[in-house]
């Protein structure tokens, strides 16, 4: 649950970087996902196509504040972005690196401080840091997003293990793995281990074909979260064979 | 006067962030704006005036990750 929400896709999907608006209007159906991400600008070109594919597109929007590099402008964004879209969703991103697009963690809290006591729900882009993470739902966020790797980097997981904490030490709040994605198995991977969902946008807008490699997400996604609610295996060091031992002919 | 509008320095007859919008044309329900690095909410637009040198933000929906 996403601030009571439900959703039955755990893939949220970006908007941005499709080779056209009809590839990215295909994306979106062939992902069934039922949360895109949208940003606020000055008019762009194929600003009123981009409108209607949102409109259409039967999603709940989950708008950013994507290039925000203090508190001040991040809340002022999102201030804009709920009177237009008409939701106190808000992804809150508040970069401290412009070649990174490290989150600034002190900003960002600040932030998040300032728009959960206004209402906003606050899905806040942060990193696998524990302190943060309580920091953040001390600030009433009540879901946090993990990055996996620097956005658009394509990394995958680059923490794996700083993920699994993570994961470990918020039991009871959604997590999404937000940034770094690049492949089917990256995403896969993720909802394995546990997280509630992933987003992510460049993996998909740039690939060669976009709407077979939405279709790949969707059932990467779906796969891994079936995976984790089955119950993985526990990792051993050495092997142990699978097919009985015992009543094997002695043929030697 | 002189503003500046989405960083470009603009000439315009508006006094107000309401008679501004309506001069560029914008539909108002499209839009969302702030003077001067604060929000300025739709119903606010007509009591916000304008003075040379506001640097205004009229924002729309666009793609984003």
């Amino acid at each position: 649950m996403f601030y009571g929400v439900a959703l039955q896709s755990r893939l949220m999907l970006g908007t941005a970087q499709y080779p056209s608006p009809a590839v990215l209007r295909a994306a979106i159906a062939a992902s069934g996902t039922q949360v895109i991400t949208v940003s606020l600008r000055r008019e762009g070109p194929e600003g009123a196509r981009f409108r209607e594919i949102v409109a259409g597109s039967g999603c709940r929007i989950l708008p950013n504040t994507a290039g925000c590099h203090s508190a001040r402008e991040a809340v002022t964004t999102a201030r804009m972005a709920r009177e237009l879209f008409g939701t106190n969703w808000i992804k809150l991103e508040v970069i401290g690196h412009a070649d990174t697009l490290q989150p600034d963690p002190f900003a960002l809290v600040e932030a998040a401080r300032i728009l959960c006591a206004e209402g906003f729900e606050v899905f806040p882009y942060t990193t696998e840091d524990l302190v943060l993470g309580e920091r953040l739902v001390e600030a009433g966020c009540r879901v946090l997003m993990p990055w996996g790797a620097p956005i658009g980097s394509g990394q995958g997981l680059r923490n794996v293990e700083g993920l699994r904490a993570m994961r470990a030490h918020f039991p009871d709040v959604p997590l999404v793995i937000d940034a770094g994605i690049g492949t089917p198995s990256d995403a896969a991977r993720a909802m394995e281990m546990g997280f509630d969902a992933v987003l992510l946008n460049t993996a998909v807008a740039r690939a060669g074909n976009p709407v077979a490699m939405a279709r790949a997400f969707a059932r990467a996604v779906e796969a891994g979260r079936l995976g984790f609610e089955a119950g993985l295996m526990p990792r051993r060091d050495m092997a142990r064979p699978s097919t009985p031992v015992f009543g094997m002919a002695e043929l030697g | 006067m002189r503003i500046i509008l989405n960083g470009h320095p603009t000439e315009t007859g508006a006094r107000d962030l309401a008679a501004l919008l309506e001069e560029r044309g914008d539909e108002s329900d499209c839009v969302a704006t702030a003077l001067n690095g604060e929000f300025v909410p739709r119903a606010a637009r007509a009591g916000t005036p304008l003075t040379p040198g506001d640097r205004v933000e009229v924002l729309r929906p666009m793609q984003g990750g």
